[in-house]
């Protein structure tokens, strides 16, 4: 694209232009990773401080004192929304999507250079607005990252309902802005801007992972956003959208006739999109991972990019399922239930076909392999929990409780970790052009795929014994205080796997300044970014354009000379059925 | 490495699994009429993925060992998959999927589709920060009026619900912080919330219903053993969520009405 050409005619040289308002989707791709990495350890020390005080409630803790219950909702609350916006939708999709996709695709950079640098520079005011609730007077709000109304929308409904819950929306919308910058430029840049020969079914799975995200984030953030207008009008407006006729400590508040749950329905059609917008990225980076380190195509192509559409599609079509308990119709739950069930089929799919791209495969265990195929294992475990919650009948039992804080952790919470772990061992040397340390990056993924599960299996067994979810101490209920020692267990176990994360931090760095050179395709991959310069040049392919000869995963082709075959590289291969 | 993670795999999968085998922390005994349905639903849903989550993982840990790089491995077979295969697979999983999700659907359908029958008795619970009350109709069977402008929650009682007690129907109306309830007889619940959102959760009788502000919800069950059982609130509703607590007691006909007559007469 003739803009595309101009902009980058010339790489920029000042500290600021190069740098901090980069044009480059490279360096933005950077700043969203470590923006990410910055959001992460914010959300994991709330969530460490959550867990000590779940057990040890007296515990009178440096620098933070003792957490009193509500504080413990304003963690829970700031975890939440910290961790599913500022890092589940940042890295994978901001981050790694922004680096990877136009270079995989054979473009110079994304189609609107300015809007990406823009969409970045948003997201950070979004981060720097949640961060700034945590000091204003009232503090945080407590209203969970979910943020139902009435609770959400009346200043005396508790502390940190103020200015801090002022704060927290407009944070969201700012992000839904981001985002949605961020969703249009994705889908430019994959249908307009794709080198020769690189048809949509020869892009990577990656690829068309973010593709996927795009299409979800375009249609599910505009929702939140104008949802997010709406409780602002409610809290300063004195509007009554989704507040009825209420009394909270005795006062009759100013509001009629509005719904509760229609902010949940607003809320959900976003939430549950948002899901997959976590988990797809994951997706994408397993299945290129698994094929390239298993030296073999990847199983089912075509049924992979089709399973994707089909999860992206069905996922618009379940948001109820949260809802079973909240006094919509039953027989919409009906409705909800049914498609919410056939989600799993292509779920069932992909993890057929990542099994089966490891059948009869010789498999590499590099370390973005082993976080592969933990994701594979963690996306099992958290997928399989799904068909219990997705039945109206057993949420009854399940819902609001513990099993499913375990479900949704271990799926698009650990599993789209274990898909950035992936994508970061994999991608860091073209990066940085530094080789991470593999001994580090082994005990860093068999510490954290033990610990995680030590954390998040014993959930279940808590839900399924009635364990509540969103409670600050377990002393008031009987049969809650009997399943203490569940909680001591899991407190544990996140104080170990937090404290082995600061292995990963130190290999990065490490990495990033001393780690050893890389070459220019470490792993012997075979999608375009293995075939430039590492670090790519400032226009990704030092002014060549790629030509595309083949599918993504052409390894172990019989007769090739090497056993794989690079997408630019001009040989015959067996056509792909 | 193969070997390594064929162990930990497996010794993650076979430790969770066990767990949920020896039901060391498991659902409370069931105490309604609904519990034996939702538990055997439970345990066929467990049944069915514990199947396919041993499969899977068990393979994958096996995979991981069988396939790893060795130089002795013959060259990988060269496939870009097998229709056939994804056929028999989705439609599989459909079927298994769509089966459980049919069987599932008849409990709810019974349980909340019709209202309760004639003869139920009647509660009416209410939800604020952070307390429940039960409201019970008396003799004449009807809820006398409340009103927002009424409510006293610091009061608690009448006061809290706002009972209008100028209206004749609330005459015999019986408000308490417990909820008492006769064995073997349907309940026709009303729920309501006079604040935020809240949810009646007694896990022990397999029954959760959000409380909605601006919404009077119809529920009904039917508590089968006599007992006391645990109310827990389930919907986030602000700092005392966690202490949002209550009881009820399921006693046979005559204490129901031994106990309702002594709170009519308290009243008087």
């Amino acid at each position: 694209m003739a803009t595309a050409a101009t902009v980058h005619a010339h790489a920029p040289q000042g500290f600021i232009r190069k740098y901090i308002f980069s044009l480059d989707h490279k360096v933005i791709g950077i700043q969203y990773f470590f923006l990410a990495i910055t959001a992460v350890f914010v959300g994991m020390f709330l969530s460490l401080l959550m867990r000590i005080h779940l057990v040890w409630p007296a515990a009178n803790l440096p620098l933070v004192g003792e957490i009193k219950p509500e504080t413990y909702l304003t963690l829970l609350t700031m975890h939440g929304t910290i961790m599913v916006f500022f890092v589940l939708t940042t890295a994978p999709q901001g981050g790694f999507g922004n680096y990877f996709l136009p270079i995989q695709i054979g473009a110079p950079d994304m189609a609107f250079p300015v809007l990406n640098m823009l969409s970045f520079w948003t997201t950070f005011v979004a981060f720097v607005c949640i961060i700034a609730a945590f000091f204003v007077s009232g503090g945080a709000p407590l209203h969970g990252w979910t943020g139902y109304p009435p609770l959400s929308a009346l200043q005396s409904a508790g502390p940190g309902e103020g200015l801090g819950a002022d704060l927290w929306i407009t944070s969201i919308a700012i992000f839904c802005l981001a985002s949605l910058m961020g969703a249009l430029n994705f889908l430019t840049t994959t249908l307009d801007m794709r080198a020769k020969g690189m048809t949509m079914m020869r892009m990577p799975l990656t690829v068309w992972s973010w593709f996927i995200t795009a299409i979800l984030g375009l249609l599910a953030f505009g929702v939140l956003l104008s949802a997010g207008i709406l409780l602002l009008m409610d809290r300063n407006l004195g509007t009554s959208f989704y507040v009825p006729l209420v009394v909270v400590n005795g006062q009759i508040m100013q509001h009629k006739g509005g719904s509760p749950l229609l902010w949940q329905h607003l809320f959900w059609f976003f939430g549950h999109p948002e899901v997959y917008i976590a988990i797809l990225p994951g997706m994408g980076v397993t299945s290129q991972i698994l094929s390239t380190f298993s030296r073999k195509p990847i199983f089912g192509y075509k049924a992979m990019v089709y399973a994707m559409l089909g999860i992206g599609f069905l996922g618009f079509m379940v948001w109820g399922h949260h809802m079973f308990m909240s006094g919509m119709s039953p027989y919409s739950a009906f409705a909800f239930s049914l498609l919410t069930m056939c989600i799993g089929v292509p779920s069932a799919i992909k993890t057929f076909n990542w099994l089966g791209t490891m059948y009869k495969a010789r498999i590499r265990f590099q370390t973005p392999m082993l976080y592969a195929i933990g994701f594979v294992s963690l996306f099992v475990s958290g997928g399989l929990s799904g068909p219990f919650l997705a039945q109206p009948v057993l949420d009854i039992q399940l819902h609001d409780t513990y099993f499913v804080v375990g479900h949704f952790h271990l799926i698009m919470g650990v599993a789209a970790i274990f898909g950035m772990f992936a994508a970061t061992y994999y991608w860091v040397p073209k990066m940085f052009g530094r080789m991470m340390n593999e001994t580090w990056g082994r005990v860093h993924f068999f510490l954290t795929l033990l610990g995680t599960y030590a954390i998040f299996m014993p959930m279940h067994y808590l839900g399924i014994a009635g364990g509540t979810r969103r409670y600050s101490q377990y002393t008031e209920v009987a049969y809650l205080t009997k399943l203490m020692p569940l909680h001591q267990f899991m407190t544990y176990a996140a104080i170990i796997t937090i404290g082995a994360q600061f292995i990963f931090v130190i290999n990065l760095f490490w990495t990033m300044f001393k780690g050893p050179k890389a070459s220019d395709n470490p792993w012997e991959a075979t999608t375009l970014e293995w075939t430039t310069a590492t670090p790519p040049p400032h226009d990704n392919f030092g002014g060549v354009t790629p030509v595309v000869y083949h599918g993504p995963y052409e390894y172990g082709v019989p007769g090739a000379a090497k056993d794989y075959v690079m997408q630019t590289d001009p040989v015959s291969v067996p056509a792909a059925h | 490495m193969g070997l390594a993670l064929l162990v930990v795999i497996w010794l993650i999968t076979l430790v969770s699994t066990y767990f949920f085998v020896a039901k060391t922390w498991w659902l409370p005994v069931g105490a309604s009429a609904a519990a034996g349905f939702i538990d055997g639903q439970f345990t066929l849903t467990l049944v069915l993925m514990g199947i396919v989550f041993l499969a899977a993982q068990l393979s994958l840990g096996y995979f991981a060992w069988r396939y790893r790089e060795q130089p002795s491995s013959p060259p990988v077979s060269y496939s870009h998959g097998n229709v056939k295969l994804e056929v028999v697979w989705t439609v599989l999983t459909t079927v298994l999927f769509i089966g459980l999700n049919l069987m599932g659907s008849s409990v709810w359908a019974a349980q909340r589709f019709d209202a309760a029958g004639p003869g139920a008795v009647q509660v009416e619970v209410t939800g604020m920060q952070f307390a429940w009350y039960f409201r019970y109709p008396g003799p004449d069977g009807r809820y006398g009026g409340t009103s927002v402008k009424l409510m006293d929650p610091s009061a608690g009682g009448e006061a809290a619900v706002g009972l209008n007690t100028s209206d004749p129907a609330a005459k015999d109306d019986v408000v308490t912080g417990t909820m008492y309830l006769p064995v073997d007889r349907e309940v026709d619940l009303s729920l309501r919330s006079v604040d935020v959102i809240h949810s009646f959760f007694v896990p022990s009788l397999r029954f959760k219903q959000d409380a909605v502000p601006g919404l009077n919800i119809h529920m009904h069950f039917k508590p089968t053993a006599i007992g006391e059982y645990e109310i827990a609130c389930a919907e986030l509703c602000g700092l005392g969520h966690y202490k949002m607590h209550g009881m009820v007691h399921v006693v046979s006909q005559e204490d129901f009405d031994k106990w309702l007559a002594a709170r009519e007469a308290e009243k008087q």
